[in-house]
């Protein structure tokens, strides 16, 4: 009698150390090799656009926090400068440095996170968690001496941001930005690039080609590591990135291993930013003087930040009156995995798992 | 290394690439965006992807309006190695609305759209698969959407005012059936 | 009173370092008392088996604070350090919370193999403690065929597991228990064999003997046979299913692996024997390899079970190093592993160490020419072959790798659009 076998249906989530937040993929899977997978999200939707029509455009600030949750300022950043843009409001020339000092050090910490949660999901016990989040604890910590929060920073306003830097800030930030975290990634290069097992569990895992990474509109280190060099803060600079001379870095094969040295990359390309928005730090007002409720003309606006993990767009449409008509986020998260059954379909358990370590979702956005 | 900006095309520019290709597609014609015909949209979006001047190959994002009078699906298209960026909208009727599905030409679509359908209750026709993307199957209603749960007397909208249409409904009627599973 | 306590050992040192001398007391005053012949072994056997369960129980609890705490130091933070100085009741409190945790059996599941499978697992590593020597003279079960009794005893915890993840009736636990024995019955082979190398090199199976071979000619085995102790190391830390071979407690993957169902005590026993299995282990490659008790004689001033326990808290600490330290290996990886590195880097062993023993027989050579020419030959042999099976099998991946490209300012070339064989697997065609 000739032996058959039938694929089986396994949910990878929602509950599960691995994945980033209640993700939850149900796949079907002959053996080891998926046969299918399916993607079920939403347990985290907390109807944020719907709520956003009910308040004033200022009361909606914390709703970005808490949407890539770690990665708050440049959600901030991304709605107020969408809400400027609709009003007109212009940004004083301190606001606009700080906003950026602050955004490449989000940008640090929300690297650190992905790169030790990723390096978690080859299996490596949760050692480089914990040597990432040292380095993220460090740049936490100035967020809690600027504006009080660590992760929920709330930190932007509509025309500036919303304290002034105390004045301990900026040694503190001197310190870390030249001389610990310098070292420290230095010990990453060390430890992780080039480290064989990883090379062998992420190395052509997750591939994507140029044509499908510009097709599935990826954007942020996935459609980089397919070897397109577009970043938002070259193409579309906002606030002061024009004067700021970085590199970006472009990867060749498209899998999850260039991304994860794209990310890493990416970190030092933020101190050098820092360094040179420091150094080029203007005195002056930190916000201009807006009304607390205030109410843009009618019409709309679409604009867009790199945050992290990719294109974070706002799409703010106006009606005159002090709260947003329609409020739509762009988030990358949720695009970014358009190309999720391509890069799991045929291959393991182990790869699924890794290939989506390395997309670096993060649900509050995915579900907003 | 010169900076540039990225520069939004004209409404008036978009509409007349999308005219020479797909002459009955266009609506009308405004300062930053072009409206196109639901019937003629797929044709006139395809146009707009594959024109050498336009070259739409990026998929920006997708969303949905309520206004009341209709429902805009809009779209933001970029050209990555241009470096442009332009707005689409297409209406729909407000009661039943329908739009052809983009997916073919953009894959990140798919997503989108399965959003739109979820919350805004736009059907996209030519989708692979339209379900809800973040609530249960049997979630009563869409809930973007300006008329959702708008109540007789201008109550605001809350839990305990969940819409109860009919004598001895306690508002448990709307909870997933099965809680694992989110049907 | 601490004059009279200090003559006291000075006076009985000799018996204090060998505890076998304990047991012919108490088997002298038997005799004298003129008990039945049987009852002689009936008590030595106790006392014996007593010492080594009640080590063993010390280790279990312990180790579970060493474990921790070491892993927690590896990775840059504290490691338990609430409870007691420096946390050393860290492991009462896991187990009174294993003790009193409700132990859930699912309705599903075949009851009788469900509760015997975590004792299956438990208990070939008490029995293989029986076979090692803690002295001279302190073996509890003075075997000639020490090394075959390890190895046989030690594959019942395969069966173990199977038992486990067959009786939880739950597909996780299944797919975790068969990868997880795949795992363990490619390794049998080259632990087998490296075993086997050195009882050929040693001339005797008997555990003792091998310490005895050691001690004879002044050089411990890891410097005779490098190889085999490079291949046991691997294998065995696969046998435990520690990382970086843990694909049984793959958490990120596929939960809990075939212990998924189990809670309570019954966890608690999987757990413990997961760390007697690695106390046994470096145990077993102390005896073999090291020496054991032996130590160039420094087992003439300390005793040598002293020495062997340091011996054991070595290797235990070689393995919790590659532990905190290493990623997790794919499990085809590790097969390939097993079946493409290891069995042949044993097979080319043996057919070297018997050309040595056959050499040596036949040449009548002394041992003091002999043992340091082999110990230069094989060491050479050794990292010759791990660097000819590396240049000839691994797979061909960057030794430096790409690095990344730098942009300073956006290119994107201009790209065909999409077509059907881009978007195939996505499950949408593009037009």
């Amino acid at each position: 009698m000739p032996t058959t076998s039938e694929p089986v249906e396994v949910n990878i989530g929602p509950q599960h150390p691995s994945t980033h937040g209640v993700f939850r993929m149900v796949a079907k899977i002959d053996g080891e090799r998926i046969v299918d997978a399916k993607m079920v999200v939403g347990y985290l939707h907390r109807s944020m656009e719907k709520l956003a029509e009910e308040r004033t455009y200022t009361q909606n600030i914390p709703f970005t926090d808490r949407m890539d949750y770690l990665a708050a300022m440049t959600g901030n950043l991304g709605y107020c400068l969408s809400v400027e843009k609709l009003a007109g409001i212009e940004v004083p020339e301190r606001a606009q440095y700080l906003r950026v000092i602050f955004s490449e050090l989000q940008r640090v910490a929300s690297h650190c996170m992905a790169t030790g949660a990723f390096i978690n999901d080859c299996g490596a016990w949760q050692t480089p968690v914990m040597y990432c989040f040292r380095d993220r604890e460090k740049v936490l910590d100035l967020f809690e001496m600027t504006c009080g929060a660590r992760l929920t920073t709330n930190y932007m306003r509509i025309g500036g941001v919303a304290f002034d830097i105390p004045d301990e800030f900026l040694p503190a930030l001197d310190k870390l930005v030249n001389d610990d975290l310098p070292y420290r990634f230095e010990e990453y290069d060390q430890l992780l690039v080039g480290n064989e097992i990883i090379m062998m569990r992420a190395r052509d895992v997750g591939v994507v080609t140029p044509e499908l990474a510009i097709n599935a509109s990826l954007s942020g280190p996935m459609l980089r590591s397919a070897g397109i060099a577009w970043d938002i803060r070259k193409a579309d600079p906002y606030c002061v990135y024009d004067r700021m001379t970085f590199d970006i870095p472009v990867g060749y094969n498209g899998d999850a291993y260039d991304r994860m040295l794209i990310r890493i990359e990416e970190m030092k390309q933020s101190l050098r930013i820092i360094r040179q928005a420091v150094h080029a730090l203007p005195a002056g007002p930190h916000k201009t003087d807006v009304p607390l409720a205030i109410r843009p003309p009618v019409g709309e606006a679409y604009s867009r930040v790199e945050s992290p993990k990719g294109e974070l767009g706002f799409y703010v449409v106006s009606d005159g009156g002090p709260a947003p008509y329609r409020w739509h986020v762009r988030a990358p998260s949720l695009i970014n995995l358009s190309v999720l059954k391509e890069m799991t379909v045929g291959k393991t358990i182990a790869d699924a798992i890794v290939t989506l370590g390395s997309i670096d979702i993060n649900v509050g956005e995915l579900d907003r | 290394m010169p900076h540039s900006a990225t520069l939004t095309l004209p409404g008036a520019q978009v509409a007349e690439r999308i005219r020479a290709a797909v002459p009955a597609a266009v609506r009308e014609v405004r300062d930053a965006c072009v409206v196109l015909e639901p019937a003629a949209a797929f044709d006139a979006m395809r146009a707009a992807r594959d024109d050498a001047v336009l070259d739409g190959k990026f998929l920006v994002q997708l969303c949905s309006v309520d206004m009341i009078t209709s429902i805009d699906v809009v779209y933001h298209v970029a050209s990555l190695a241009q470096n442009h960026i332009f707005q689409i909208k297409v209406p729909a009727d407000h009661e039943h609305p329908e739009v052809p599905s983009v997916s073919p030409l953009w894959i990140g679509a798919w997503l989108q759209e399965r959003e739109v359908y979820d919350l805004m209750g736009v059907r996209f026709a030519g989708h692979p698969s339209l379900t809800r993307l973040f609530l249960w199957d049997q979630f009563p209603g869409h809930p973007l959407r300006k008329d959702f749960m708008s109540m007789p007397g201008g109550q605001k909208s809350g839990l305990s005012q969940f819409p109860k249409q009919v004598a001895g409904q306690t508002g448990q009627e709307f909870r997933p059936k099965h809680p694992g599973s989110g049907t | 009173m601490t004059p009279a306590l200090l003559t006291l050992i000075t006076k009985h040192w000799y018996d204090i370092r060998d505890l076998s001398n304990l047991s012919h007391k108490i088997e002298q005053l038997i005799a004298d008392a003129g008990g039945p012949h049987w009852l002689i072994y009936v008590v030595s056997a106790i006392l014996g088996a007593g010492g080594i369960v009640s080590f063993i129980g010390g280790v279990a609890i312990i180790n579970i604070w060493v474990e921790r705490r070491v892993v927690g130091r590896m990775q840059s933070r504290l490691g338990p350090n609430r409870l007691g100085p420096f946390g050393l009741l860290q492991p009462v409190a896991d187990a009174i919370k294993l003790m009193q945790k409700e132990v859930l059996q699912p309705r599903t599941a075949y009851g009788l193999i469900f509760t015997a499978a975590p004792i299956m697992f438990t208990v070939p590593g008490i029995l293989l403690f029986a076979v090692l020597p803690w002295g001279r003279n302190m073996t509890l079960a003075h075997l000639d065929v020490g090394v075959l009794f390890l190895l046989a005893a030690s594959s019942l915890g395969a069966l173990a597991v199977f038992m486990a993840g067959y009786s939880s009736n739950n597909k996780y636990s299944l797919f975790g228990s068969m990868r997880v024995i795949a795992m363990l019955v490619s390794y049998e082979i080259p632990i087998v064999l490296a075993l086997l190398g050195i009882v050929l090199f040693a001339g005797t199976m008997d555990l003792n003997g091998i310490v005895l071979f050691q001690a004879k000619y002044w050089a411990p085995m890891v410097m005779l046979q490098p190889l085999p102790f490079f291949i046991y190391f691997i294998s065995v830390s696969a046998e435990l299913n520690r990382t970086p071979a843990d694909i049984a407690e793959a958490e990120s993957e596929i939960v809990g692996g075939y212990h998924t169902e189990y809670s309570g005590m019954k966890f608690g026993l999987f757990y413990a024997a997961e760390l007697i299995n690695a106390v046994v282990v470096s145990a077993i490659i102390s005896t073999v390899f090291l020496g054991g008790w032996w130590a160039y004689k420094l087992d003439e001033l300390v005793p040598g079970w002293m020495i062997y326990i340091g011996k054991i808290y070595t290797v235990y600490f070689l393995f919790v190093w590659t532990r905190g330290t290493l990623p997790r290996f794919r499990v085809d990886q590790l097969l390939a592993f097993a079946w493409k590195w290891m069995t042949p880097m044993a097979i080319l062993n043996i057919v070297l160490v018997a050309a040595e023993v056959l050499l040596w027989e036949q040449s009548g050579w002394s041992a003091g020419f002999v043992i340091p020419l082999y110990i230069a030959v094989n060491n050479a042999l050794a990292v010759a072959t791990i660097f000819a099976f590396m240049r000839l099998l691994a797979p061909k991946f960057e030794r430096f790798p790409t690095r990344l490209r730098y942009y300073a300012g956006i290119d994107v070339p201009s790209l065909p659009a999409a077509t059907a064989a881009d978007t195939a697997r996505t499950g949408v065609q593009a037009v």
